[in-house]
């Protein structure tokens, strides 16, 4: 294996106009690109010796192929000087800084050298010398006589963009570069640049590299005609100008028209730098689109920076819509096969493995899994064809690579953008499926953040056996279980999977052996226990929580409050009339009814204990059964939710429209209490501020009381309240709005103010401040809301979309900052966290040295725990 | 049982941290009897799980705390304003606010400061009440009315004898206070102060109004209210505005319960160790605030990197990511161009040691796996 070539450091500089002039390939002095024959002309913008991009041609300079060649510089000999604009606010600095005589820096040489000396170790801790750097000009600038040779010096007024002019007279760029040569090597030092990389002479230009065609290729339209790169008319308007000019100072022409043309100049090569100058117009194409020129490549998102050079472009990738299979495993992805059959592994072949290749060879590409490609020891490639598959076959040697096609197994890296945690991207194993979609275990959603309401993801296929090991030790689905950020499961079950383990093992569930098999038919569970019980018929019958104790491993004890525990004064324990208590001993269920305390997302004790107790490789197993077995619960009774299931009984109707009303009558007694000026002010706060918080005090208590009347009747039996209470899906809440009443709509915490004059809408009369003027709602979904009262709601809506949208664009960006400040740091052998540079940022990392996803381990209830073991241990 | 003294030692002397120290004491302690034998077997058993709990080397911990705190960023809510504790006082949170500690803001947009008093004062309502008064900054319309008078061309203030008696301030204080302020000449007659300005023009009364109304007469500057609050037993001074320094003075105030949200001021008054500290508890009550967990670990990496070299620091361009050593990696951040062309005339070298850098190269990155230099040698090397 060749040793892969690396780049050790890269430094940055200014190029010299000799250096430059002795690297480019060719002068070029015609604005023409291309002749009537389309061949590029030489000396021209084109010429073959800056590169080829027209298939079929070699480079003249290299003899490469286009996508071989990566193109030369050319260079353009300017007939006179010009500022390059990057360098203005430098160029102004500088010349205030030197002597106008004798271009020395007007400072002491004791100043000089305690500058320099402070600059100097502020490189050698790697620290920003800019500070200094700014003082040593402020300093220099405050001379009026030269120390050196005492002449006086003059103000120099810089006038946007680019002209210096010096008591009345404009500096020319020619004036300037004279100055700036006599600097000498010492001085530029202190003036903090490297005399060897950047004499500041060099920052007006005297030759303009042209660069190379690969980075300007022109496009041949349809029509046949050339259309070429923004670039490129620049650098025809440079080379018209530069000629012109050259022309009229040989012709003598007056030194009037030489100053325009100079002037023209400048301008060209400033827009050809940076077309964005203040002050300078931009330089525009004829349609009157402003050219892109070479700083406008290259910032910005989709700049070179950060479009092309952080963010890359693959191979081996696949996108499409993702959809759910609970039959998969959690470590596992549906491939479609259209996918499979165009996605490949590289397998190298060797003695052992030359036969098991040879078969897939033979199978050709249309027969997964096949093979798509072949490449010989000498680096031939051949496309394997349902024609050529078994020759080639046969022809196979030690040493060739095959790109055999994706098959179950692989392992590949799956992914959701945006990619906002590390596990955005997981690695999945392979299992090749028919239709079109990407399928996933919907107990991986939360991880990837991932719905199938038309959600696509990314699938990439590793193609080196180091990054495949990777993938699968540090990426792989089970090794994530647990979210760095806190500690605890990110994966576990939604939706259904929560209300199957709720209905399956709340209170006690009977099944029949039928019903038991139907259960477990799907889970690779081989042993029945003894049944709970026999029913009236003699039949034996199971409990749900046996049911779930089967997928549990041995051993495991737990005991804790579900999710949808209602937190009664005096906790019951074991003893919950609402089964609420869960108890697990050694792997049994005992008490208590599995919900999203146990094993939802995020919270998942139950996952949590398994992963730290046993491995991955368990709970991953144990998340499988599960959702298999939740899934079989639900569908043992069936679940669903319709519009009947907001229906209330007639007296709750009733109580909840006597709740409004008394709601709305209180508020009307407080606003009376306010206009004859007998309302309390509250400490700090004004009557007007005063009767709103006791309005929205009044109202949010009345749909609280609405809620409470609906959930009276609405019982477990409905399907809403299961998913609720259960913590699968909604609220309380959400309950309460479709069923009894919607309540107050907010505008930033306040009732609904907004509209005409002193009134919301024209419904109702000036200066109400009743509730309905204002926004409540006292309709409940179900019922369906009046005008006014959609309209508020459409207000309140309204708002949560707005604080949506900018949300996301807000922490994304705060995203975006803190992996940029944080993404070098790293922990070191020694336990310290260092960035790049060696700078130490902790010395231990979090104070403890201990990795947030195993803190448990070094908690102090863990070292409880082992005490109890251990003395445990001892005295059985 | 007690601990002999040995086993102590050597608990002290065992490489753990300090809670689990104290843990495995307190632990040992209540139980009722252990052997030498146990002893051992539960030390060793706690040492290897903590171990085993321990950051590997090489571990990208930066990228994982910058995205623990930034993935949660997506569920907080925009919502500026809460009535965050005491009804009375707005306070910034969610989103908003931890961007704003993130920054490293000079001034949050809402400072405010949570007192606590030494225990006789914060007993007692009237004087914990008395501390506050002597807190909040009083203006002249606390005291009283301020009218013009257009025919004498003056301004007539109108004391108020109770305010004043129940600020502790009188009527010749605030005269002198006047007088200092706005260098004018102060009539004061009884609870009435007329003042009028240098020039007698319409305009000059009532800018001269205006400044009259922003004098502080008594009180910390900038704290525009304090609010009492009783919190167990004891009561507690909750402010709009914020003065570190100053509040830390007053008679009454325990200056080391006493806090601010104000980062920088911290840093100005208390150092940048505190200001760490002020940066883990701001940040990890915003988010607790929200119903978010998030290890303190990755709070105090970003607490960290902010301080590390004894300024508070943002993170972003004008602060860490502006100081990193790698040119690519500045300019590809933000401000690109202008990266590049001041590292061109330093002559900068980028040693491609970071993560960006070595991406835009196209090499491994130095972190993780990546950062891992062995070599496996051969079989034939190994064998021979």
């Amino acid at each position: 294996m060749t040793v892969p070539k690396r780049i050790g450091k890269i430094r940055f500089g200014l190029i010299s106009p000799q250096e430059f002039r002795k690297m480019s390939v060719v002068k070029v002095i015609t604005a023409d690109t291309y002749d009537d024959d389309g061949f590029p002309i030489e000396m021209g913008l084109m010429d073959p010796r800056l590169g080829v991009i027209d298939p079929g041609l070699r480079c003249r300079t290299c003899g490469g192929r286009p996508g071989e060649c990566p193109g030369h510089f050319g260079h353009i000999d300017l007939v006179a000087p010009v500022i390059h604009v990057g360098f203005a606010k430098l160029i102004r600095k500088i010349l205030r800084a030197i002597c106008r005589e004798c271009s020395k820096l007007m400072l002491s040489e004791v100043e000089k050298k305690e500058f320099l000396r402070q600059i100097r170790t502020l490189e050698d801790l790697g620290q920003p010398t800019e500070d200094v750097v700014n003082r040593v000009f402020a300093e220099a600038r405050k001379h009026k006589e030269c120390p050196y040779c005492g002449a006086p010096q003059k103000e120099i007024k810089f006038e946007r963009p680019l002209s210096y002019i010096e008591d009345g007279h404009k500096l020319t760029p020619a004036d300037i570069r004279d100055r700036f040569e006599r600097i000498s090597d010492e001085d530029i030092m202190v003036m903090g640049m490297n005399p060897e990389t950047a004499r500041p002479e060099w920052t007006i230009l005297t030759v303009l590299p042209v660069p190379p065609v690969t980075m300007r290729p022109s496009i041949t339209l349809e029509s046949g005609q050339r259309s070429e790169d923004d670039l490129t008319h620049k650098l025809v308007d440079i080379i018209r100008i530069n000629q012109r000019f050259q022309e009229n100072r040989e012709a003598g022409a007056p030194q009037l028209i030489i100053e325009d043309l100079w002037e023209l100049l400048q301008y060209h090569v400033t827009t050809f730098m940076d077309n964005t100058v203040s002050g300078v117009p931009p330089a525009r194409h004829r349609s009157g689109r402003p050219l892109k020129t070479l700083s406008q490549r290259l910032k910005g998102k989709e700049g070179r920076f950060r479009g092309s050079l952080s963010g890359k472009r693959v191979n081996f990738s696949a996108r499409t819509v993702i959809s759910p299979d609970p039959n998969l495993s959690i470590n596992e992805v549906g491939v479609p096969i259209e996918v499979a059959k165009e996605l490949t592994v590289p397998i190298m072949v060797n003695p052992r493995n030359i036969e098991v290749v040879r078969k897939y060879v033979m199978r050709g590409p249309d027969n997964h899994p096949g093979v798509n490609y072949v490449t010989r020891a000498d680096g031939r490639r051949v496309k394997v064809t349902e024609r050529n598959c078994q020759e080639v076959a046969q022809q196979l040697e030690v040493g060739w690579k095959v790109d055999r096609q994706l098959a179950d197994g692989d392992i590949v890296l799956f992914n959701r953008q945006p990619s906002l945690h590390r596990m955005s991207i997981m690695a999945h194993r392979v299992k090749v499926m028919p239709y079109k979609t990407f399928r996933l275990n919907p107990a991986v959603c939360p991880p990837y953040n991932a719905d199938f309401d038309g959600d696509e993801m990314n699938l990439h296929v590793p193609q080196t056996e180091e990054a495949r090991a990777e993938a699968e030790i540090l990426m792989r689905v089970q090794e994530n279980i647990l979210s760095p950020r806190f500690g605890g499961p990110i994966i576990g079950g939604i939706h259904d999977y929560v209300t199957g383990s709720f209905l399956l093992t709340h209170k006690e569930r009977r099944l029949d052996k039928e019903k038991l098999m139907e259960v477990l038919k799907k889970i690779d569970i081989d042993e029945i226990p003894d049944p709970a019980g026999y029913d009236e018929n003699g039949e034996p019958y199971w409990t749900g929580k046996q049911i779930f104790s089967l997928i549990l491993p041995k051993g495991l004890n737990l005991t804790f409050k579900a999710d949808f525990c209602s937190n009664c004064p005096v906790c019951k324990g074991e003893d919950c009339e609402n089964d609420a208590y869960v108890v697990i001993r050694n792997g049994v269920l005992l008490k208590g009814t599995i919900d999203a305390e146990a094993v939802g997302a995020f919270k998942g004790k139950v996952i949590d204990r398994i992963i730290k107790e046993y491995d991955p490789g368990v709970a991953s197993q144990f998340l499988d059964r599960m959702t298999l077995l939740a899934l079989r619960g639900i569908m043992l009774a069936g679940f669903s939710f319709g519009i009947s299931d907001e229906d209330v009984p007639k007296e709750a109707a009733e109580q909840i429209q006597d709740v409004t009303r008394s709601a709305k009558e209180s508020v009307q007694k407080l606003i009376e209490a306010y206009r004859a000026g007998e309302l309390e002010p509250l400490p700090g706060r004004t009557l007007e501020e005063t009767l709103e918080m006791r309005i929205m005090q009044t109202l949010g208590k009345a749909r609280d009381a609405a809620g409470q009347i609906a959930g009276r009747y609405l019982g477990l039996d409905n399907s809403g309240v299961v998913m609720a209470v259960s913590g699968a899906r909604g609220s309380m809440l959400n309950l309460t709005q479709m069923a009894a009443c919607v309540g107050q709509q907010s505008v930033r915490g306040e009732r609904i103010k907004r509209g005409y004059t002193d009134r919301t809408l024209p419904h109702f009369k000036r200066g109400d401040l009743g509730a309905e003027a204002h926004g409540f709602v006292e309709s409940s979904y179900k019922k369906g809301l009046s005008p006014t009262e959609f309209f508020f709601h459409a207000i309140g809506g309204r708002e949560g979309l707005v604080d949506t949208a900018i949300r996301t664009s807000q922490s994304g960006y705060l995203q975006r900052r803190l992996v940029n400040a944080l993404q070098d740091l790293e922990v070191n052998y020694d336990g310290t966290v260092r960035e790049t540079r060696g700078m130490i940022v902790q010395f231990k990392y979090g104070e403890d040295g201990v990795d947030p996803s195993r803190r448990d381990y070094a908690s102090p209830e863990n070292v409880h725990r082992i005490i109890k073991k251990v003395l445990a241990g001892e005295n059985a | 049982m007690k601990l002999p003294d040995a086993w102590l030692k050597r608990i002290e002397d065992l490489d753990l941290p300090v809670s689990l120290k104290d843990a495995l004491k307190s632990g040992l302690e209540e139980a009722e009897s252990v052997t030498e034998e146990q002893f051992e077997r539960i030390i060793k058993e706690v040492v290897e799980d903590y171990e085993h709990a321990k950051v590997e080397p090489c571990e990208a911990v930066g990228v994982v705390a910058a995205q623990s705190i930034g993935e949660p960023g997506t569920q907080m809510t925009m919502r500026t304003f809460h009535y965050a504790g005491v009804a009375e006082i707005n306070v910034t949170l969610g989103l908003p606010r931890l961007i704003e500690i993130v920054d490293a803001r000079k001034i949050p947009s809402t400072p405010t400061m949570t007192i606590r008093l030494l225990p006789e004062y914060a007993s007692d309502r009237d004087m914990a009440r008395e501390v506050a008064w002597a807190i909040e900054a009083t203006s002249i319309l606390h005291l009283g009315s301020i009218a013009t008078d257009l025919a004498e061309m003056n301004v007539v203030i109108e004391l108020n004898e109770d305010a004043m008696a129940q600020r502790k301030i009188t009527a010749e204080e605030v005269a002198e206070k006047l007088r200092d302020a706005t260098g004018l000449a102060v009539d004061q007659n009884g609870n009435t102060i007329i003042m009028a300005p240098e020039e007698p023009s319409y305009r000059e009364l009532l800018q001269l109004v205006e400044r009259i109304k922003k004098v502080t007469l008594k009180g910390v500057d900038g704290i525009k209210r304090v609010v009492i609050r009783k919190e167990g037993d004891e009561y507690v001074l909750y402010t709009e505005g914020s003065s570190l320094k100053e509040v830390l003075e007053f008679e009454g105030v325990d200056p080391t319960r006493t806090k601010t949200n104000n980062i920088n001021e911290i840093c100005e008054v208390l150092g940048i160790e505190a200001a760490r500290n002020a940066i883990i508890n701001e940040a990890t009550e915003t988010l607790r605030e929200q119903g978010l967990q998030v290890d303190v670990r990755h709070i105090m990496l970003v607490a960290d990197i902010m301080t590390c070299d004894g300024d508070v620091k943002q993170i972003g361009r004008h602060g860490v990511s502006g100081e990193k050593a790698s040119v690519l990696a500045r300019a590809a951040f933000e401000v690109t161009v202008n990266h590049i062309l001041d590292a061109a005339i330093r002559g900068d070298v980028d040693d491609l040691k970071g993560v960006t850098e070595n991406v835009i190269v196209g090499q491994p990155i130095q972190l993780g796996t990546g950062d891992v230099q062995l070599v496996a040698k051969r079989i034939d090397e190994v064998v021979r």
